[in-house]
């Protein structure tokens, strides 16, 4: 298992029309093998650029980030990568998206074939494999990208808003589904995502992004992910503890979006 | 359900169909789906202008400008069984359909491959920007005196024509389909261990192939309408040549006829096509 190390990670935009956007300072952290970490804030607030930087798809301008030691200068399928939507192939069937890794990798198609099924057993598609993908629901679709990035064993689980476009009732069986596989795969997962709710739940560490340059404002150690498969997800949501973290996140952030309206109005 | 109803399938007067309880329907696309008993009652209305352009001893219009539906018919079948010059009317017809083929599976076989490379590389989009956008405006036409002079009278120029009038079609659309592909859908194959080739193969090539389709059958209905002029000069078989053979003798029931089988060709190619678009492209549109 390895750890990610992120240090100094900056990442300016030059804008077409002269003048650029800082759009990650200074970024720091560590994070040990099996944690899952949820990043949270405004819009432009960097951490979609931060994920896009760890799955490899950005070379940073300054800084670096190293898994296990090993410098990521570009996409490797040792960090899997869980996009918002629209990224499963609809030209393969099911099982067929859920083999393409293994397939790429030229693995035996006997084991492919065997660990296709567990996979769709492991998210809940059972007898799923032969579907189109464009015939099954949205929620249904991302359980397809949750099991096709498992399919290559990755170290880290990158999740781009995996949950943004479900409506709220499949959004929390996902959640739960994200949790379980965390706990039963003990991966690494770095989520991000607009929902406070959803990084409150879900992040066993969560970090708070500022915008203006992109940097984390705030990180916290919460214990709601660790025990989230053991109590009833809405009891946890409702109870005293969560509700006063998630009005301390939603303040920080409402300041924030304050904060950049009031930045905007003295702009004009 | 009304016999109408029956032999329209559904549409037309007295259909019952999910808008039924729809109270405002104009202007709302789901809800217009043609009517194929106004399309018999068009086509009826068609044959009976015909009818009277041509009725009685002195008919309005005479036989050197437009042919009786009885001559038409008559003329269909002198075709079929004896043939024009000797040669049968499916033989003028398959040499025109074999043309076009040709034109075609060339204007393919290059054009999708120059169409890739302009979508994939910014060093051969520059290079060849210009030759596409130079040339395919042009009709394929205008560039029939110089194939003659390159290809021969003969099948050369034609093919070399049909080749032209597709390939920038192929070009474009091939094109259009690999800037079509989404980034978070290559990016996920990068991410699950894909090399360059196999970015290619397994998502930009599957990804353009709808793109491709609907180019090959643009390309398809305009080879079709060049070829009758390409088959002017220098030949004696294709529908193109047997109309204008047929016209120096003012044989207009077999100008009528080819003019016919053309259509009734183009039809059928494009529904061939939608068939094989539907059987092989399943997924078009659904990304």
């Amino acid at each position: 298992m390895k750890d990610l190390s992120v240090e100094g990670l900056g990442m300016v935009y030059e804008l077409p029309k002269g003048g650029s956007v800082e759009a990650l300072h200074d970024v720091s952290f560590d994070l040990e093998a099996g944690r899952l970490l949820t990043l949270l804030g405004p819009s432009g607030c960097g951490k979609t650029t931060l994920l896009n930087i760890i799955a490899g798809f950005l070379t940073p301008t300054s800084g670096s980030v190293t898994l296990g030691g090993d410098p990521i200068a570009g996409p490797g399928q040792e960090r899997g990568m869980v996009f918002q939507q629209g990224a499963l192939f609809e030209w393969q069937n099911v099982a067929q998206n859920v083999a393409f890794g293994p397939r790429m990798n030229r693995k035996k198609r006997s084991e492919t074939n065997e660990l296709v099924e567990d996979l769709l057993s492991t998210v809940g598609l059972q007898g799923f494999g032969d579907k189109a993908v464009y015939e099954l629901s949205g929620g249904m679709q991302q359980r397809v990208a949750l099991a096709r990035c498992l399919a290559n064993d990755p170290e880290v689980i990158l999740m781009d808003e995996p949950l943004g476009a479900l409506d709220a009732l499949t959004r929390e069986k996902m959640q739960s589904l994200i949790l379980k596989l965390w706990q039963e795969t003990g991966k690494t997962i770095v989520l991000v995502t607009h929902s406070v709710e959803e990084a409150l739940y879900l992040g066993d560490r969560l970090f708070v992004m500022a915008p203006r340059p992109g940097r984390i404002e705030r990180e916290y150690e919460l214990p709601f992910a660790a025990n989230g498969l053991h109590v009833d997800p809405r009891e946890m949501k409702a109870s005293p503890e969560f509700i006063e973290k998630r009005e301390e996140l939603l303040s920080l952030i409402w300041e924030m979006e304050e904060q950049i309206m009031g930045h905007e109005g003295g702009m004009a | 359900m009304s016999v109408l109803t029956r032999l329209t399938g559904g549409y037309g007067p007295g259909r019952k169909g999910a808008g039924a309880r729809k109270t405002v329907t104009f202007g709302d696309a789901s809800e217009v789906k043609g009517s194929p008993s106004w399309s018999l009652f068009s086509l009826l209305f068609v044959a009976l202008v015909w009818w009277w352009i041509k009725r009685g001893p002195d008919p309005i219009i005479n036989d050197r400008t437009f042919p009786s539906m009885r001559q038409t018919w008559d003329a269909f079948f002198e075709l079929v069984d004896r043939g024009y010059r000797r040669v049968g009317l499916w033989d003028h017809t398959w040499a025109s359909l074999w043309r076009v083929l040709k034109g075609l599976v060339y204007g393919v076989v290059v054009g999708v491959p120059v169409g890739f490379a302009m979508g994939l590389s910014n060093r051969l989009r520059g290079i060849f920007d210009p030759i596409v956008e130079l040339l395919r405006p042009v009709p394929p036409l205008a560039l029939l005196p110089l194939f003659i002079v390159w290809f021969g009278i003969g099948e050369g120029s034609k093919v070399n024509l049909l080749f032209f009038a597709a390939v920038w079609i192929m070009v474009i659309a091939a094109r259009a389909g690999v800037l079509g592909v989404r980034g978070s859908k290559v990016h996920a194959a990068y991410s699950l261990g894909a090399n360059r080739w196999q970015i290619l193969r397994y998502v930009i090539l599957p990804n353009a192939l709808p793109d491709i389709f609907t180019g090959m059958r643009v390309a398809l209905g305009v080879c079709w309408g060049t070829l009758v002029a390409a088959e002017l000069t220098g030949t004696t078989t294709g529908l193109g040549a047997m109309i204008f053979a047929a016209s120096k003798f003012f044989r207009m029931d077999i100008v009528v006829v080819s003019i016919i089988t053309i259509g009734v060709i183009g039809v059928a190619m494009d529904l061939i096509m939608r068939f094989l678009e539907r059987r092989l492209i399943p997924w078009r549109g659904k990304g």
